[in-house]
């Protein structure tokens, strides 16, 4: 199956996975501790400093490596939580109908007519800034968007013929949902499930740009964009090295996920696409 | 049928907007500081404090307060702020106007950029054109916002100097040095959103690529655009206008960090001031026009997906 | 050596030699460049000041909530801009010495309780109505009113009453105080029409600048007003502030000619600002410093040695490098620095890890202690805390740093929390500054000292009318603090702003920012 692997989904799939495993052993690999100052502030590249030193004359190279850590483990866990919850509840809005899909589309539409940034800012300010908390907001905030998406797909599907026959046969509910309807949502959910992994990236780094991230010395990427952005009009590359690799990670992720999305494609014995 | 059906998503949309409100006053309410301690900031003393906030009727109750503004608000008074002493209205609609303006130009290119390219990528799937413009687009929402802003302020505005780093817009002022001032972030914006809205189109219309009257379009020997255009398209339609609806009321309501990097008067950055300093009618008031924003943006898809689908007009 | 760089000034006002190369020859002939700036700044005023034009500054810190009102005046722009419309009855000098405004001439009785001031005649306020003894007597009831929400209210409270007597103000104190006359100079005390009583918001004062526009948090305006009693200042025929709240878009705005002069330039981008040929930094060394407290009475901070571990736990040298770029100067945890007319120096404290050690074990103290910090504590504020986490932890102290919204901090977190970060603007002299800080009973006392003894010595210093004896006091009142205090006060930072190559005028002064906040008065375009 290997050998069919285009040479894009290929690519993704291993800078994804060497940012994953740089995350994983981030401890073993940085060269320096997360917070020590080791130089001078937004020192260039050099041997000692592959990647140069940041704001505070940290190295860079060992901020990224932790920085891996952070961010992917803040943006897996809010995505997973983000889709379980928005697809769940959004197909069985759309199949069960009636009071329940009224109730929660409204309420979703209630939460999501709130403005993120004011939500966002009661939640953190109220509750204790923890990694988990940091996780919860997130995942639900981003629940809301999954759960319309999903809601629409199912709803359009719903009303097909092959879920018609199957509701006639007298299946239930649940298999509706995951026998029938799921696999055929699963492409746009797919192609929509690397987006939402970007955009947890992001709003991780929305949050720190309010001082609602995480907690100092530890840092995201998007964090460290930020500690480092006064350099960026003069032409110090200290915030690009981060940047770039959000910008990295999102494309292989996504490249991973379009792969996967014309698998499936051909798993459901559609007209293949590659 | 059609109309009752709209006619109701409407009337669900105004029952919104009022719960809405009592949500935003109650969140308001749990916020941590008043406003007055805001506005003295460090120099508050104990004395000082309190007669600040009887001067501002903090004392009442905080239903009192919310059914008088609500009151108010009804015969089209938002009020004056607690802060600064100035018109919340007058203010507000300078700075509504300034959104919606900038939000209105960044729709405007990046809504039909978005679908078109949606639609060459799926005219051209998996061959290098398809893998450039998602490769383009993914690229271009992956980084920060502010990071693309910085970077095109140190382009067009430090290094070449054409294009004005900072976007002050006044009234009266004409309309093309408005367009200049306003077309870092309209860029930055474009770029922002574009990504989703094109790969909504693609996967969408891929979706119903899949379908056997596509084929059957095929076998008839129509040209694979018109296929697309006559076909697919308009059976993909609902998903991408949702995409597209979100991505609209994010332009209205969550261009803070563009405001800030730009110093673009906007509406975000109006309500992140007072919020800061608990400036409780004008977040109120804000909050309120942002729902409002919002719900309607949501009404308009809903009733787009209706009319784009003639199975849902017959719901059972 | 000084004719001839007066002779290379005079060829730069005259634009015959650059900026740049005059700094350069300066240099060589061993001039230090604040003497060779002030030279400059010197002859470009012989040249006399250019006239018209609009004058236009990107400023930090202002929001969409700010008032008019000078009672209310807590933010940079709300400052800046109330300099341009209002005035005080006193100022004071880049070397900071009062001088007079809208008091012509003061004095004080011998016991220092009774103080007049002689009103000015013949200044008009922009509403055409002139100014009189009476609109002064109002202002400072407005301030010192029990009711007041007033920022000053608390420096106020020694004064018994007040009185117009013919074109004079006359106010009698409780208790003497040498130093009284430096109150009236409080940014706050902008006098206006009837006090502000009538409508405190309506932005009408005496300054050279009538207020045309006022749009909080984006943008204020002023035109020239035409019947302004003094020619030193005004230049400009409009001004303009533009509110910039974010540093980059501060820097590309001036980069970009957008506006003529920026406050609060990151001392990081310094340097890189400096690469630039037509901008110039303006730095002055000032009273403002940034600073940790703990209080001290709450454990486990109320044990001394442990106050003092913190104490000589901090790296100072490596803060001001790194956090300052070097543009500010070491702190010796007494608040004061030399800017202090009755400054005394003490023994500087440095870092000194072994000292730390020694200090914290006999605390007896173990764990990790909680600091809470915010970005809006003061600038690298969140950097700063974590530098000293480093610092402390190579004296085996262990710090750990929580990082607080910036929205709500100086609410919820600032003076309610044991250990925080917090900074100062400082005050022109120490009786204002302990004053507010460090008596018992002081409304920010933020760290929490009682100590009667400091409390003693202050209201002795108020009244002691010899120089030197004062000294002597405010110098053990210093040393008690250093030994005592809850301040771990690292540095005292420059103010930094940068302008474009079209200002001219500019001097240096540490007062405050933008030139003690008259930048746009004073300054004036070229050509």
């Amino acid at each position: 199956m290997f050998r069919r692997i285009p040479i894009g989904a290929l690519t993704g799939l291993v800078i994804a996975t060497l940012f994953f495993l740089v995350a994983i052993f981030a401890q073993w690999i940085a060269p320096y501790g997360l917070g020590d100052i080791a130089g001078g502030v937004w020192e260039p590249i050099s041997a000692k400093f592959l990647f140069g030193t940041d704001n505070l004359g940290r190295d860079l190279l060992s901020r990224m490596i932790y920085g891996a850590q952070t961010t992917i483990l803040i943006a897996v866990l809010a995505t997973l939580l983000s889709f379980s919850m928005g697809v769940i509840l959004g197909f069985t809005a759309a199949v069960v109908g009636g009071w329940f899909d009224m109730l929660m589309s409204r309420f979703v539409d209630l939460l999501m007519a709130i403005p993120t940034l004011i939500f966002g800012l009661v939640v953190l300010s109220v509750l204790p800034s923890t990694l988990v908390t940091l996780i919860l907001v997130m995942g639900i905030l981003d629940a809301t968007r999954v759960y319309r998406l999903s809601r629409v797909i199912a709803s359009d599907l719903n009303v097909m013929d092959f879920v018609e026959a199957a509701k006639l046969r007298g299946e239930g509910k649940w298999w509706v949902i995951f026998a029938e309807i799921l696999p055929n949502a699963l492409s746009p959910l797919i192609s929509e499930l690397g987006l939402r992994f970007i955009y947890a990236v992001l709003f991780l780094s929305a949050l720190s740009f309010l001082g609602l991230g995480v907690q100092p010395p530890a840092a995201d990427w998007g964090g460290m964009v930020k500690e480092n952005k006064d350099g960026i009009v003069f032409g110090i590359p200290a915030a690009l090295i981060p940047a770039a690799a959000i910008a990295a990670l999102a494309i292989s992720v996504n490249l991973v996920a379009d792969w996967i999305l014309n698998r499936t494609t051909d798993l459901k014995g559609g007209r293949g696409n590659g | 049928m059609i109309l009752a059906l709209i006619a109701q998503r409407v009337a669900l949309g105004i029952l919104l907007l009022l719960a809405v409100s009592g949500l935003i006053f109650a969140g308001t309410q749990i916020l941590p500081g008043d406003v007055a301690q805001s506005i003295l900031g460090r120099s508050a003393t104990p004395v000082a404090l309190a007669n600040l906030r009887a001067e501002m009727g903090l004392n009442d109750p905080a239903d009192v307060r919310y059914f008088h503004w609500l009151f108010s608000i009804l015969h089209g008074d938002l009020g004056t702020a607690l802060t600064s002493k100035l018109d919340i209205a007058t203010s507000i609609k300078e700075r509504l106007w300034n959104t919606l303006f900038l939000a209105f130009w960044a729709a405007m290119i990046s809504v039909p950029v978005a679908v078109t390219l949606g639609l060459i990528a799926v005219r051209y799937r998996n061959g290098p054109i398809d893998k450039a413009i998602s490769g383009f687009a993914l690229a271009s929402t992956s980084v920060p916002e502010f990071f693309i802003g910085y970077l095109l302020v140190y382009f067009f505005a430090v290094k070449f100097q054409f294009l004005p780093g900072i976007s002050m817009v006044y009234e009266g002022m004409p309309f093309l040095d408005k367009m200049k001032a306003i077309a870092l972030p309209c860029m930055t914006l474009t770029l922002g959103i574009l990504a989703h809205m094109m790969r909504m189109t693609r996967a969408a219309i891929l979706n119903v690529m899949q379908s056997a009257y596509i084929e059957t379009a095929e076998l008839k020997g129509l040209a694979a655009f018109d296929i697309i255009r006559r076909h697919a398209f308009p059976n993909a339609i609902a998903p991408i206008i949702n995409v597209i609806m979100l991505n609209l009321a994010y332009l209205v309501v969550g261009v803070v960090v563009i405001e800030v990097i730009f110093v673009y008067p906007g509406m975000g950055q109006y309500l992140v001031d007072h919020v800061a300093k608990r400036d409780v009618p004008v977040v109120q008031a804000v909050g309120l026009i942002f729902a409002a924003v919002y719900i309607s943006l949501n009404v308009v898809a809903d009733v787009a997906s209706i009319l784009a689908n003639p199975r849902l007009r017959h719901p059972r | 050596m000084v004719d001839e760089i007066r002779f290379l000034s005079e060829r730069v006002a005259k634009g015959k030699l650059s900026r740049r190369e005059f700094l350069g020859r300066a240099a060589v002939l061993g001039v230090s460049a604040v003497l060779a700036n002030n030279l400059l700044a010197e002859a470009a005023w012989a040249e006399g000041p250019v006239k018209g034009g609009t004058l236009r500054a990107g400023l930090n810190g202002g929001q969409a909530t700010d008032s008019l009102d000078p009672a209310l005046i807590g933010f940079d722009v709300q400052f800046i801009f109330s300099r341009q419309w209002g005035e005080q009855l006193v100022e004071l000098s880049a070397d900071q010495e009062l001088k007079p405004a809208l008091a012509e001439e003061w004095g004080g009785s011998k016991d220092a309780k009774v103080w007049t001031f002689k009103i000015r005649k013949g200044v008009q306020f922009h509403n055409g109505k002139e100014m009189t003894p009476t609109d002064v007597l109002a202002t400072m009831e407005r301030h010192s009113d029990a009711n007041s929400k007033s920022a000053v209210r608390a420096l106020l409270q020694g004064i018994d009453k007040i009185a117009v007597d013919g074109q004079n103000v006359v106010f009698t104190l409780k208790d003497g105080n040498a130093d009284f006359p430096f109150i009236m100079n409080d940014l706050h005390l902008v006098v206006q029409p009837n006090g502000g009583k009538d409508n405190p918001n309506e932005g009408i004062g005496t300054g050279p600048y009538k207020v045309t526009m006022n749009n909080p948090g984006v943008r204020l305006g002023g035109e020239k007003f035409a019947n302004y009693w003094r020619d030193d200042r005004g230049f400009a025929d409009q001004i303009e502030i533009i509110v910039i709240n974010d540093g980059t878009a501060r820097g590309s705005a001036l980069q970009s000619g957008q506006v003529h002069m920026i406050n609060r330039v990151d001392p990081k981008v310094v340097e890189l600002l400096k690469r630039f040929p037509d901008i110039t930094v303006r730095n002055a060394p000032g009273r403002s410093h940034s600073y940790f407290y703990c209080q001290c009475d709450t454990a486990p901070f109320d044990n001394n040695d442990l106050r003092l571990a913190l104490k000589y736990a901090v790296d100072r040298e490596e803060m001001v490098q790194k956090i300052l770029a070097g543009y500010g100067s070491v702190g010796n945890d007494t608040y004061v620095n030399k800017l202090y007319p009755l400054f005394t120096e003490i023994e500087q404290r440095i870092y000194d890890p072994d000292k730390a050690a020694f200090h914290y074990k006999k605390s007896g103290h173990t764990g990790s202690l909680l600091l809470q910090i915010s970005e809006v504590a003061f600038p690298s504020a969140v950097d700063a805390a974590q530098l000293y986490q480093q610092s402390a932890a190579k004296a085996g102290i262990s710090i750990e740093v929580k990082r607080e919204p910036a929205d709500g901090y100086w609410d919820s977190v600032w003076g309610k929390v044991p250990f925080a970060g917090s900074s100062g603007a400082g005050r022109p002299t120490q009786d204002m500054f302990y004053s507010l800080m460090l008596q018992s009973k002081a409304v920010w006392n933020e760290t929490h000292f009682f100590n009667d003894k400091f409390d003693q010595m202050l209201v002795q210093a108020r009244s002691e009318l010899d120089a030197d004896k004062r000294k002597k006091l405010y110098a053990d009142m210093g040393q008690l603090v250093r030994e005592e205090g809850g301040a771990i006060i690292p540095m005292f930072a420059d103010f930094i702003d940068a302008t474009g190559p079209q200002v001219g005028g500019w001097v240096s002064d540490g007062n405050n920012q933008s030139m003690n906040g008259y930048a746009l008065s004073k300054c004036w375009l070229q050509a």
